[in-house]
């Protein structure tokens, strides 16, 4: 029984340094040295200030902006120190009132016929959903332009260009990051100011 | 469905299965003392081995291999917990993280030992790093590769005659961290880095806000605090290990554990590389390579019944929201379905395939909100998990749990024809199957038993979040996954209270103890047998009929246990909506 007692703490021991101090301290080390930006967040800075990740969503409310995804986190939208999802399910009424509520704030500020595409109008599974799909972004076009006194064939080439197809052509979801786009959209407008 | 989303399916089928044969090679090199990376791992096993006292020649009874497996589950529980108690004066924590609570502790460690990693907690908001790494990190590799040691140890019950002994678990269990799943890690962390997985020991990030929030107390909110933390290397082992516990709240749907497509792709192929790769090793080591793949085509059609299921369920949406208008169709711009609770980036194929693999292995991660799922969707998943998690299964338990099937298979096909059942030359007898009795009974009893438990308990309906039919799935699918050492959960169950971190502590216990030692004991009385040799009145298990026998065995057993149960939640929740 000591014998064992003795093996187990041992063998603990010496694979908790192996596993559990080494191998996430090697890793760290070469994500460091060769992924610098990555390892750290993909943080994106304008004017040397950090103004986002490339990963992590913001919340976007203003008609001049394009919006994400519905965020379930509390005690604010998108609050990437604490990650959730709503967790309705699908015949929660919460979930209804949700979508109704958001089909309401799109009609009221932009097209009214058009059907809305679905992950507008859901909550993602993170609540920090970085991406919008491309149907999703096309749909808040008229607005966008509109509030920013824009062409839409301009707003348009931009979604397009913002756009990322499957990744290496097979993986994933057609999508665009609404933080990106709108970056690019503030950008676009002081250029043509200037 | 589009085309995309049957050539994504294509292509993950393709890759998992392009790995089994190189994997499963390996590992079964590895077992039997011949691993390519021998040189490098040796002399250090030697160091280990000197200092801990233990002999590496000497082998041991079915008995003293589970002693050993218990004494070092039960330190490593200890460790777990001491960890969480003291985390506040510990180093590596710059959020200033306070103790966790003693029951969410005991849940916690418990979960982690036993392969589970079910998550009462949030990672981000209750784990400092140290926690993460030593307590955690460590216990996702050795619970892994204790499973995979036991696996090991039965396999060689039916290899070997007239033996008293079934290897050295200390030797098993060193093999397997040292050999298999720390170089796997190693590769997949940092390829994980590479597609934006943080892996940082800093304090959390922080940005200033393009568009300022108004928070719940109606406060403004000009800026966004990230949590970070070294998650690649936690995350690698969690999928390749079927642990599953994630670094942060939301597992692999949060940006930071799973940021693209491709780094989606790698965890979920991770989840069941080494389940099935260890169906190659098995027939490998039994000198029947047939026997191998006759299992993994067993698993295989139950998985793939799975996902049609799933990818039908998710991609037709909800009749609720297209009531509203919601257009749910999918299209080049588009995945459409039902999106509440998934990710954009991966969009309803991928979080289908995700789903069904996390509940076929034991893995438990998620990359979109089970709880959110169709009816039809979310009992997929649940379905998987009552079956015993043999469907790939956890690394070892998954395969250790389907031999047990396959065991009664031949027994029950012995009855048929009035024959001593025998299975790779062994003869099944009384022994045995009460042993694989006990070993899928029990998880099932606990789930029925646990879940009848919490909804009659007033602190057990507390926790259900929402209404009707939904409300009970959630507490099902709790106890299915804890029992079967899943640990994926309908996570609106508010579960880290004492009532549930008590009860799916035991439950956790249940699904893999009461399990192994009843592995364990079959492994014993079979070492001790001769091999007999096969005749004409033999079964044949490599056949098409054998593979047909043994999923009728798994279904019928799975589908007796649960049904009644699941008319109450998923069944009944679905011919809700279609009546909507």
């Amino acid at each position: 029984m000591l014998k064992q007692l003795r093996a187990a703490l041992v063998v603990l021991a010496a694979l908790t340094v192996l596993t559990g101090v080494i191998y996430p301290g090697v890793v760290t080390a070469i994500a460091q040295l060769a992924f610098r930006h990555q390892a750290n967040g993909s943080m994106i800075y304008v004017g040397g200030k950090a103004v986002g990740s490339d990963l992590i969503g913001q919340s976007f409310s203003k008609p001049e902006y394009f919006w994400g995804r519905l965020s379930a986190t509390s005690p604010f939208p998108y609050n990437a120190d604490a990650s959730t999802g709503s967790n309705y399910g699908p015949l929660n009424p919460a979930l209804k009132k949700a979508a109704e509520s958001r089909i309401a704030e799109l009609r009221q500020s932009g097209v009214r016929d058009a059907r809305p595409p679905v992950d507008l109008v859901t909550a993602s599974a993170s609540g920090l959903d970085p991406h919008i799909s491309v149907a999703a972004a096309k749909y808040q076009v008229t607005r966008v332009a509109r509030a920013r006194i824009m062409s839409e064939a301009t707003v348009r080439r931009l979604v397009d260009q913002c756009a990322e197809g499957p990744q290496l052509g097979l993986f994933g979801e057609p999508r665009v990051n609404v933080l990106r786009l709108n970056l690019a959209l503030n950008q676009l407008q002081a250029q043509t100011a200037k | 469905m589009t085309a995309h989303g049957f050539m994504q399916i294509g292509l993950y089928l393709a890759a998992l299965l392009g790995c089994v044969k190189p994997l499963g090679i390996y590992m079964a090199r590895v077992y039997s003392g011949r691993g390519p990376l021998k040189r490098f791992v040796e002399p250090l096993e030697r160091l280990l081995f000197r200092c801990g006292g233990i002999d590496r020649e000497r082998e041991m009874s079915w008995r003293q291999y589970a002693a050993a497996l218990l004494m070092f589950s039960f330190v490593g529980f200890l460790a777990v917990y001491g960890l969480q108690r003291l985390q506040a004066v510990l180093p590596l924590n710059p959020e200033a993280l306070p103790a966790v609570s003693p029951d969410s502790s005991f849940n916690t460690a418990v979960s982690f030992v036993t392969n589970t990693n079910w998550q009462g907690y949030a990672g981000e908001t209750t784990m400092s790093y140290l926690t993460q790494m030593l307590g955690l990190t460590v216990q996702n590799f050795v619970s892994a590769a204790a499973g995979m040691a036991v696996l090991v140890a039965l396999i060689r019950g039916f290899t070997r005659r007239h033996s008293p002994t079934i290897g050295n678990f200390w030797v098993d269990l060193v093999r397997g961290t040292l050999h298999i799943l720390l170089p796997l890690s190693l590769v997949l962390a940092i390829v994980l880095v590479s597609q934006g997985v943080v892996q940082t020991f800093s304090r959390y990030r922080e940005a200033t806000l393009l568009e300022p929030s108004v928070n719940a107390a109606g406060k403004t909110v000009t800026t966004q605090g990230m949590a970070v933390g070294p998650a690649a290397s936690q995350v690698a082992i969690k999928q390749l290990g079927t642990n599953g516990g994630g670094f942060f709240n939301v597992n692999s749907a949060h940006p930071f554990e799973n940021p693209t497509p491709l780094s989606n792709f790698l965890e979920m192929l991770a989840i069941l590389l080494i389940p099935a790769a260890l169906c190659y090793t098995f027939g490998e080591m039994v000198g029947d390579r047939r026997q191998g793949w006759a299992l993994l085509a067993a698993m295989s059609v139950i998985f793939l019944a799975m996902l049609a299921v799933s990818c039908y369920s998710e991609q037709r949406g909800n009749p609720a929201l297209a009531r509203l208008g919601v257009d749910q169709t999918a299209s080049r711009q588009q995945s459409g379905g039902n999106m509440e609770g998934k990710e954009v980036r991966f969009g309803i194929v991928n979080s289908a395939i995700w789903s069904v693999a996390t509940t076929a292995a034991s893995n438990g991660s998620v990359n979109s909100m089970h709880d959110s799922y169709m009816p039809l969707g979310g009992l997929a998943s649940m379905w998987l998990m009552q079956l015993g998690e043999v469907i790939f299964g956890g690394v070892g338990s998954g395969l250790y749990g389907m031999l047990v099937f396959a065991v009664v298979a031949v027994f029950i096909a012995g009855l048929m024809v009035g024959r001593t059942p025998e299975y790779l030359g062994k003869k099944i007898g009384a022994f045995e199957m009460k042993m694989a009795a006990l070993a899928i009974l029990l998880p099932c009893a606990m789930v029925l038993l646990g879940t009848a438990s919490a909804v009659s308990a007033q602190s057990g309906r507390e926790g259900i979040f929402n209404p009707g039919p939904h409300g009970f799935s959630e507490v099902l699918y709790a106890f299915s996954s804890t029992a079967n050492n899943n640990g994926s959960a309908f996570a609106g169950l508010a579960a880290n209270t004492p009532f549930y971190n008590g009860l799916l502590g035991l439950a956790m216990l249940v699904g893999r103890f009461l399990v192994m030692l009843p592995v364990l004991a079959i492994a014993g009385s079979l070492a001790a047998k001769k091999i007999v040799p096969q005749g004409p009145g033999t079964l044949p298990t490599h056949t098409p009929l054998f593979v047909v026998l043994l999923v009728a065995v798994v279904i019928v057993i799975g589908a007796l246990s649960f049904f009644p149960a699941l008319a109450l939640g998923p069944i009944v929740e679905h011919f809700m909506l279609a009546a909507h």
